[in-house]
């Protein structure tokens, strides 16, 4: 069987740069910026997400200086609290929400369901100026002065007490909501009406599956933290009251808003990463992922139990005690979709023919990290434990476990199995393996301590501390030092290969995706041809078939 | 172009759909799931209203005795009515009549205009009552009904005189007026947003662009304007009726 074998990878040496693709189909700048090509839109993202998560990164740099010692001494506090605010601004609205779904998604999804584009090019390209204009305007807010309330714009305190850029930030986040519902819009959109002749539901990768169920919690949650914002915004100008305690209002309904989507966003933020380590953990080990099924209705099962969730954000708000048991019990059926997809890549790892490339040790980083994350988001799921341990850095170490451990993992794993398909390029892969290996020992080092640090009763966002903390945050700030090496090296090779890279061939890792049986790059209409889907996804037996096919017809030629 | 395109195209087909009916299903299911997601925008709103009106009823109950009960229905009225002439539009871009899609459009336009401009005279009446949220606000209306020109015209129809109202309750018609402004206010921006774009499709439709066998883009806007009538149907009781008996 093939599967029992390890596939020879094709030479690169042999393969050729194709002449026309959809890089060079077009010039000039003005191509770029009116272009309804998904590919194009996908690049564009590619290279704003990355200025936008290297700002939020320089945020985050200031913030671990700053704790490097117990005093506030690098910057003033309210500096300080500007700085994490615009961190988790900039880093959740501007990085995390778009980044596998604008990019790889933008790219991929077409490609992997057999169609010439997203059912919405227009709209697609809207998507990207929205994006760019919400992150323009909370450049703007952050450089006339910034915003101090944290990234939940908690009330009263965003309403009335903070005298800061509230709704130049509120707004920005708010259009960079519409960006959201329009990509998650377009992919059901696409999903539903554009497959090719043959892609049925349970043909399609979960790659697919995955966003599609992201796309379903874009769609569903954002319009409610828009309305919730909105509120903010008149509350502030005008001066309605549905916040406000002196009228009869309740903050805790802000919070009831804010989390039916903020808690959702974190599902919009690890689904596609899970897709992504399921394309990485099958293409790596040659084998179909163990219980297609299942992993494919997880994906739906975590987006429909995400939103009845959302008040484990709240038990130390005033919750009622009833309330708090209900969202505890339904917290942890989130764990049970998230554990099945973990255990099922383990199963697919089992006898299969694994190498460690770099998007694989990406994956295997994601894997472990997100297990970590999420069994500690069980203690805080527990509202028992949470009293405890929420607003500490326990929690703080927990999301980063799960966004920057397994979302980050995960768009680099993406980033670097996808780069010959959209570059037509290899990266190189020793430096690479490299940068995996520092990327997860840097990640360790920065936020293991900060569980510890949590656990001793360290609250979150103050810029001093007692003095007892302060050599698990040098650990820390010691471990963001090697972290940043990580995250700024692929920055480096990956622009290197652009120009030096070797040349990637069609399908440089012998995947069995629809996307890696057309050139690399690809053409602007994606096939030459409308493909014709026969086999199920993940058929490794069906790809040997097609080389041989292909081996007969280039001896026979001969 | 590969064997599958045998057929001629329609120009506005769009060149990455196969064939145009599949443009139409998902043009068409892109606008049934932005209204879903208008749905949810409202739904917040909504949510609001209905746990503040449980809360604060004998309040929500005078405050909405303040509404001009006649221009509101006048106002529905002309919203149903809008929605008749946009399936109207429809129905000729169908039926390919270019003449009677303009003059349906322009009714359309010239209701919703009507719309916005009554509901203008009804905003301009809370500026002048100090019922407004915010600083200017006031309660008089509610503490002292005997000298209230909406109460005394309610009470000369044959409505008992209420009895002034405590003033801790009386504060919280501010919510109602905050929750009616927020909800008529996003319906009213709406409204705007839908006139806009009638006046382009106006044009468009003088052109000739939608009676041509492209019928999505009509269809689609129609399919929004009812939605924005939708939600007026459903605030127009739950602001102006529900609390009469």
């Amino acid at each position: 069987m093939s599967t029992d074998t390890i596939v020879k990878l094709p030479d690169q040496a042999t393969a050729r740069m194709p002449k026309v693709s959809y890089l060079n189909k077009e010039h000039g700048i003005l191509s770029w910026l009116l272009t309804g090509d998904h590919k194009r839109i996908a690049m564009l993202y590619l290279i704003s997400l990355t200025f936008f998560f290297f700002i939020g990164g320089a945020m985050a740099g200031l913030i671990r200086l700053e704790l490097l010692t117990p005093q506030s001494d690098l910057m003033a506090m309210d500096t300080y609290n500007k700085v994490f605010t615009m961190h988790g601004v900039i880093m959740i609205f501007f990085f995390l929400v778009p980044s596998v779904p604008a990019t790889l998604g933008n790219f991929l999804i077409p490609m992997m369901i057999g169609a010439k584009d997203l059912a919405l090019p227009k709209i697609n390209l809207l998507s990207w100026y929205l994006y760019m204009a919400g992150g323009a305007l909370a450049l703007y807010a952050m450089i006339t002065g910034g915003v101090d309330t944290g990234w939940t714009f908690t009330t009263p305190l965003s309403t009335h007490y903070v005298n800061t850029n509230v709704i130049t930030t509120g707004l920005a986040a708010f259009i960079a909501g519409f960006s959201s519902i329009f990509t998650g819009l377009n992919f059901i959109v696409t999903i539903h009406r554009m497959r090719a002749p043959g892609m049925t539901w349970f043909r399609l990768p979960l790659y697919v599956w995955s966003h599609y169920a992201a796309s379903v919690l874009m769609v569903l949650g954002t319009p409610v933290v828009a309305i919730a914002i909105v509120l903010v915004a008149l509350e502030r100008t005008i001066g309605i009251g549905v916040f406000d305690p002196t009228k009869g209002g309740d903050p805790l309904l802000f919070q009831h808003l804010f989390w039916f989507y903020s808690h959702p966003a974190v599902y919009i933020m690890i689904l596609p990463g899970m897709g992504v380590v399921s394309e990485v953990v099958s293409t790596f080990s040659r084998k179909r992922v163990f219980g297609y099924t299942a992993v494919a209705f997880s994906s739906v099962a975590i987006a429909i139990f995400g939103f009845f969730v959302w008040a484990h954000h709240m038990y130390i708000m005033g919750l009622s005690n009833y309330s708090a048991l209900l969202f505890s019990l339904l917290t942890m059926l989130v764990a049970v979709p998230s554990a099945i997809k973990i255990f099922n890549w383990a199963f697919t790892l089992y006898k299969g023919s694994i190498t460690f490339e770099t998007p694989m040790l990406y994956a295997f980083g994601f894997m472990g990290l997100f297990t970590i994350g999420g069994l500690t988001g069980v203690f805080l799921g527990v509202s028992g434990t949470d009293i405890h341990l929420t607003e500490t850095y326990f929690i703080v170490a927990h999301f980063h476990f799960v966004m920057v451990g397994g979302m980050l993992m995960a768009f680099l794993a993406g980033i670097h199995f996808w780069w010959p398909k959209m570059t037509g390029r290899m990266y190189p892969e020793k430096i690479s393996q490299l940068a995996a290996v520092t990327t997860f020992i840097g990640f360790n080092f920065t936020f293991f301590p900060q569980f510890m640090l949590g656990m001793l009763g360290m609250p979150r966002r103050y810029a001093s501390y007692p003095a007892e903390f302060q050599i698990l945050n040098v650990f820390s700030t010691a471990g963001a030092s090697v972290l940043g090496v990580g995250y700024l090296l692929p920055v480096l090779y990956l622009v290197w290969s652009l120009k030096y890279g070797a040349i990637a061939g069609n399908n440089p890792w012998q995947a069995t995706g629809l996307e890696w049986q057309t050139q690399s790059p690809p053409l602007t209409e994606n096939f030459e041809k409308l493909p014709i889907v026969d086999h199920d996804a993940y058929d490794y037996e069906w790809l040997e078939r097609q080389n041989q096919i292909q081996a007969s017809e280039v001896s026979s030629v001969r | 172009m590969s064997d599958s395109h045998a057929h001629a195209h329609p120009p506005y087909q769009r060149h990455h759909f196969e064939t145009y009916e599949q443009q139409k299903e998902a043009t068409t299911f892109a606008m049934w799931l932005f209204l879903l997601t208008e749905i949810m925008f409202f739904g917040g709103l909504f949510t609001a209203y209905l746990i503040y009106r449980n809360w604060y009823y004998p309040a929500f109950v005078a405050a909405s005795h303040q509404l001009d009960i006649i221009l509101g229905g006048i106002n529905t009225l002309l919203l149903i009515t809008s929605s008749f002439t946009m399936a109207m539009g429809v129905w000729c871009a169908e039926t390919r009549k270019k003449s009677g899609l303009v003059l349906s459009l322009v009714l359309t336009l010239i209701l919703g205009i009507g719309f916005l401009g009554i509901k203008t005279v009804e905003y301009k009446e809370k500026f002048e009552k100090h019922h407004v949220p915010g600083h200017t606000f006031s309660v008089q209306s509610f503490i002292d009904p005997a000298h209230d020109e909406a109460t005394l015209k309610a009470v000369k129809q044959g409505e008992p005189m209420p009895d002034p109202m405590p003033l801790d309750m009386a504060r919280k018609t501010e919510m109602y007026f905050s929750l009616y402004f927020a909800m008529t206010g996003m319906h009213a921006l709406h409204m705007v947003i839908g006139i806009g774009i009638l006046g382009f499709l106006i044009v468009r439709a003088q052109q000739g662009a939608y009676t041509t066998g492209h019928v999505t883009m009509i269809e689609n806007f129609g399919l929004y304007w009812h939605f924005v009538d939708i939600v007026w149907i459903f605030l127009f009781p739950l602001l102006y009726l529900i609390s009469r008996h």
